[in-house]
């Protein structure tokens, strides 16, 4: 039994396949946070200021996104641009590179948008948290809307949106694992290839959860290092 | 937009929508007094219990739940002692059952995370006072502790509904047709993937708003405030 995983594992080499399984999981999970709550910040601020029409928009696409699975936001957005990304890729003169790099480009904004429409309204919950009176001691200050906005509002809102932030990673982490089954070589479809190859399921299934599970574990000890360090200064309530 | 694409395409999905369903049932009815145990074990003064417990939990809510249904899918099937056993063969051979399975087991460890919140929130004083009252642990819990518990976690817990009724989507990955599994055989059937989003996201947000409407009545129906009533 030993033996066998031996061989399976170092010298048939899928211990370097699930490695670079899980290389490319946090890869799509990192660029996948930063991308959506790079494009969450100015929505947030969009619903925070309650512009007409454009408030509007953000809602509906965060409450379409969060009250559908993963899954289907997926297929939308991999059978929905199939088509003009071979159009481009082939008026360009791309076609092949686009074929190879398709699935990891869709895949990461599958999971951007994703967790952008969960971060929309971790930001917006951070901004309005912020309380009133430093705002009003800013401007009483005369400071200008801007630097009020980017040396009190943003800097106390994103150390309170800390905890929402950790949720939306745990949550973007283990989503990665959907992009698997439109063929994206990530951990997950690493594991369900080498679990066909080798008829062992159960092994590679598990050591799957157990890097997904080291991974989560991990960032959750580095996001409550962080937290203590950005509430130095704050009493805890 | 066509309009026949949706007269083609609501049938397939009722049909999908019952499956739907019928796991987010069973994944409130069996999850939640699963997640409850499991919040009771956490907070019990035995510390195996407890950290079997919170091991549970931490490895169901850190792996993600592709892999959960896979393994009790697929891995589960290989080993010989489940395939021999005819109660566990039921419970794994079929794909709905594993996926109602992991649903339930995916869920009782959030569920016990929002109970084990509640139950640690209650203040001590009560429980103290029924214990000098002479009560034994089960009544403490099935009269002061549970109570109050449930009207501290309901909120949270229609949050973890609309999650079940999301997370049995993966279901179709493992060939049980759902909403999401028609939804994506019509995509690739009709090519018409904007309009079966539109639709399928609809029936979604139909779900989600019955059940926690429903939830919100239970709510303020077990509130203290009088405000709501009637």
């Amino acid at each position: 039994m030993l033996n066998d995983i031996w061989v399976l594992m170092v010298e048939k080499g899928w211990t370097l396949a699930l490695l670079r399984g899980a290389g490319v999981t946090i890869l799509i999970g990192v660029l996948g946070v930063v991308i959506g709550l790079a494009a969450a910040i100015p929505l947030a601020i969009l619903r925070w200021r309650r512009l007409p029409v454009l408030s509007q928009l953000v809602d509906a696409y965060s409450i379409v996104i969060r009250g559908v699975p993963g899954l289907l936001v997926i297929y939308l957005l991999f059978f929905g641009s199939v088509d003009w990304v071979q159009k481009i890729a082939s008026a360009f003169g791309y076609a092949d590179s686009a074929e190879n790099a398709y699935p990891f480009i869709v895949g990461i904004i599958a999971i951007a948008a994703i967790s952008c429409a969960y971060s929309v309204e971790v930001i917006r919950g951070a901004l309005q948290a912020v309380p009133v009176g430093l705002l009003e001691a800013a401007r009483s200050l005369s400071l200008s809307p801007r630097l009020t906005f980017f040396r009190v509002t943003l800097p106390l809102a994103l150390r309170l949106a800390l905890g929402g932030i950790n949720n939306v990673w745990q949550m973007t982490i283990k989503d990665t694992s959907l992009v698997s089954v439109v063929g994206m070589q990530e951990l997950m479809r690493t594991a369900a290839i080498a679990a066909g190859i080798t008829r062992s399921p159960l092994l590679f299934y598990c050591l799957a959860a157990a890097m997904f599970f080291a991974m989560t574990a991990v960032s959750q000890i580095l996001f409550n290092r962080a937290e203590k360090y950005f509430n130095r200064g704050f009493s805890r309530g | 937009m066509d309009l026949s694409i949706i007269t083609y395409a609501v049938p397939f999905l009722l049909v999908g929508a019952k499956t739907t369903l019928l796991i987010a049932l069973f994944g409130v009815g069996l999850g939640l007094p699963f997640g409850i145990l499991l919040a009771t074990a956490r907070t019990s003064q035995v510390g195996t219990i407890r950290r079997c417990a919170d091991f549970y939990c931490a490895v169901f809510r850190g792996t993600p739940m592709l892999v959960q249904i896979f393994v009790i899918y697929y891995g589960f099937a290989q080993i010989g002692f489940i395939r021999h056993n005819a109660i566990l063969w039921w419970l794994i051979g079929d794909s709905l059952h594993a996926a109602v399975l992991a649903v339930i087991l995916n869920t009782g460890a959030y569920t016990a995370e929002i109970f084990r919140t509640a139950l640690l929130s209650l203040p001590r004083g009560l429980i103290e006072a029924a214990e000098a009252c002479g009560m034994s642990p089960w009544v403490i819990f099935q009269r002061i502790k549970f109570p109050l518990a449930l009207r501290q976690a309901l909120p949270s817990y229609s949050t973890e509904v609309a999650v079940i009724v999301k997370e049995s989507s993966l279901a179709s990955t493992i060939t049980v047709l759902e909403i999401t599994g028609h939804a994506k055989r019509l995509m690739s059937e009709t090519f018409a993937i904007m309009e079966i989003f539109v639709i399928t996201a609809v029936f979604y947000l139909v779900i989600n708003v019955v059940c926690l409407t429903a939830l919100n009545v239970i709510e303020r129906r077990l509130s203290f405030e009088p405000h709501f009533a009637r």
